[in-house]
């Protein structure tokens, strides 16, 4: 076989480290790619019909269980949809410590990405138990940081999985002056071991692989998009929310139980590094000092400099949070009463890995008559395998199966797939012929 | 467990699920880097370690029964381990997904997917041990971290824990929360569902929404009937019991008894009489 016509097919059955079951196919005929598909096989577990019928509560706890890692990202997605129904207005007190409550999950979830997930990979170890022998300091920082992420997941939502705070108009619970002054100091800590993470980050080895791609995320009038804006891209898109289905379409493949979808017919990137590549001029200006200082440059069309934008989007995180709690006063009234009403209703926020998109319409008692979620690793499947073939193909498909499979996998653990989300991975076949 | 030779061998396996109570091993912090020092960690696709064929000491298994292919892969991982444990609502009692169990699936899966025919779902969802014998449960939506961590640390002494079953208001109780049954009148299902939370929803001044499961002993039909007389109507009653556990006996054939009670007319839910 020689190498400029490498023919064959590849299979890897399952795909470590990601969120999720999901396999990848590859088959390479004549030292080309002909095929690549990303299977996503976990089994749908039909959430938009199983809603059908439920009153707000109930979508509000029960689209927490679509991801163990992202609740409430659709918790707030949720809420924010069924607040613009109900016609309730949360308090600055709910709005800000709703933000705070989804800076602990960035950062429960985008420490637990980079250590346990994505760091092995550019190390070189099969898993973080086993980085963190050569590198015991690094993975403990991690493990601490995403234990603060828990933390304040904790304060607010009685536990960091499916927590059980938020409520149609706010809080069912407002946290003790104390308990905030407890988690501040931790916080505190924290944003020194954030700062030093970013550096380590943007130290590791990573593969240079720029690439021509789309980047789209929310926009906010001041702040760092995360629990509401506008729905932008940097070819120029400014769109509503409510106007996410007239440019962004799903459709079925065969291959995966998650839908695919396209922004007027094309892949597009969701996630930290869309986000950090159109808001720049959102970050704190300390941290934008930072990056200058350690002379990381963004926007990036390296998708290996996800794991940094990661690590920038932590301290982000952390920041807002100690910003937001500044001067604490537990609220005497956590949420404003929510009447039942019927109508149509959107809400989109930026969940970890990318805009999460919620469609309800409520009848008169506010049940749900119809619900449609669009998960941010749905729209990241097209641009993967996009990805895929790109970075395969200028890796060097004739080398070995055990290379490509490494390297795919690392691909695809820069979007940080999350497939309990889009339904989940792990499997890879190639075929050459 | 550990002999001269070797030491344990775990693994984690996934069905179908949110990964939430995989959570409870991914969010140990230290005690996770602990453990890998003591044990052999086989399978656990999520953190790394992919070996689904592998003999182990205990197989810990997320996720409900929902596919063609699972059934066979289950009885596979049965053969191969010493104790099978199940962690959360979906392994042991079917999970949210069960609730189609109630519904005709295949309409539901064509009303999300264009092409329901490229689908592989089971019409109904269920938990592991109605397709292998299961050693031990461990009830949750999520599963505790505790539970699991101190019943593995119980299993590799080599015995099973004892798992308290007692209802959340016995929890409260010990917790000193007040009570919003009694206080706000909320309609709590602390009373049939069992503890292992810490009775968090009580001490958030909500409602529990009995996501541990059915207590031992859970007189659901009294409770079901309290509710009733303080006038919540029959489809409320049955969406509350017809949730997390669903499937779990007895919120199952109690919630439809109270779902055969709704009439509905023209789109709307009305009261029999």
């Amino acid at each position: 076989m020689s190498h400029t016509t490498r023919t064959g097919e590849i299979h890897v059955p399952i795909l470590a480290r990601v969120e999720g079951e999901g396999a990848l196919e590859l088959r390479i005929a004549a030292g080309r790619i002909e095929e690549l598909k990303l299977r996503i096989f976990e089994p749908p577990r039909l959430f938009e019909k199983l809603l059908e019928g439920r009153g707000p509560q109930d979508v509000i706890d029960s689209v927490a269980r679509i991801c163990g890692i992202c609740p409430v990202a659709y918790q707030l997605s949720a809420v924010a949809a069924i607040e613009s129904i109900l016609g309730v207005t949360p308090t600055p007190w709910v709005e800000a410590m709703r933000r705070v409550m989804y800076c602990g999950e960035w950062l429960q979830s985008h420490s637990l990405h980079i250590h346990l997930l994505a760091a092995p990979d550019f190390l070189g170890y099969e898993s973080a138990p086993a980085m963190a022998r050569t590198y015991p300091d690094e993975v403990r920082r991690g493990l601490r940081l995403q234990g603060l992420g828990n933390e304040i997941l904790r304060t607010f939502g009685g536990r960091s999985v499916h927590p059980v705070g938020v409520c149609p108009g706010g809080f069912f619970h407002a946290p003790e002056a104390a308990t905030i002054e407890a988690l501040r100091e931790h916080l505190a800590e924290g944003l020194e071991e954030a700062r030093a993470l970013i550096a380590w980050t943007a130290g590791l080895p990573l593969p240079e692989d720029d690439q021509d791609f789309v980047s789209v995320s929310l926009r906010h009038p001041r702040d760092y998009p995360i629990t509401a804006g506008r729905i932008v891209s940097d070819r120029g898109l400014d769109l509503d929310p409510a106007d996410f289905a007239q440019r962004f379409r799903e459709f079925q493949v065969p291959h995966s139980t998650a839908l695919h979808a396209r922004l007027d017919g094309h892949p597009y990137l969701v996630g930290p590094l869309a986000r950090l590549n159109n808001n720049l001029d959102r970050l704190p200006a300390e941290l934008r000092e930072l990056l200058k200082e350690l002379g990381i440059h963004f926007p990036s069309c390296n998708m290996f400099h996800s794991i940094v934008a990661r690590a920038v989007e932590i301290h982000v995180a952390i920041s807002e949070a100690l910003r937001l709690t500044e001067g604490y006063a537990p609220a005497a009234e956590p949420r404003v009463e929510a009447p039942a009403r019927g109508g149509v209703g959107f809400g989109c926020t930026e969940a970890p890995r990318g805009i999460l998109w919620h469609r309800y319409a409520l009848d008169d008692e506010a049940r749900v008559l119809e619900a449609r979620i669009v998960p941010p690793t749905s729209q990241n499947q097209a641009r993967m395998e996009e990805d895929l073939v790109a970075s395969l193909t200028r890796v060097g498909l004739d080398r070995d199966d055990d290379a490509l499979r490494l390297h795919g996998e690392m691909v695809i653990r820069n979007y940080d797939p999350c497939i309990s989300c889009a339904t989940h991975f792990l499997d890879f076949h190639v075929l050459r012929k | 467990m550990t002999t001269a030779s070797r030491r344990p061998r775990i693994a984690v396996h996934k069905f179908s699920s949110c990964d939430g109570c995989q959570l409870a091993f991914l969010n140990l912090g230290e005690p996770l880097l602990a453990l890998a020092e003591t044990v052999d960690i086989l399978h656990f696709a999520e953190a790394g370690p992919v070996d689904e064929e592998a003999e182990v000491d205990i197989a810990f298994v997320e996720g409900s029964v929902a596919t063609s292919q699972d059934a066979a892969r289950l009885r596979g991982i049965r053969e191969r381990s010493r104790y099978l444990v199940t962690i959360g609502a979906c392994a042991t009692a079917g999970g949210i997904q069960a609730l189609r169990n109630l519904h005709d699936a295949d309409e539901w899966v064509s009303g999300i997917y264009a092409s329901p025919e490229q689908i592989d779902l089971l019409a109904d969802s269920t938990p592991i041990a109605e397709t292998v014998r299961v050693d031990l449960e461990l009830w949750g939506c999520p599963v505790s971290g505790e539970q699991v961590l101190g019943a593995t640390t119980a299993m590799l002494a080599g015995h099973l824990p004892r798992v308290d079953h007692s209802a959340v208001c016995l929890e409260c109780k010990r917790q000193q929360a007040v009570c919003v049954m009694v206080a706000q009148g909320r309609p709590c299902m602390g009373p049939v569902t069992s503890t292992g939370c810490g009775a968090i929803c009580p001490r958030f001044q909500r409602d529990c929404y009995a996501c541990y499961g059915p207590a031992v002993q859970a007189n659901v039909s009294a409770l079901a009937t309290h509710l009733a007389a303080t006038g919540m109507p029959a489809g409320d009653i049955a969406r509350r019991l017809l949730f997390i556990n669903g499937h779990a006996e007895p919120f199952r054939s109690e919630g439809r008894d109270w779902q055969a009670r709704v009439i509905t007319r023209s789109g709307r839910e009305e009261e029999p009489g």
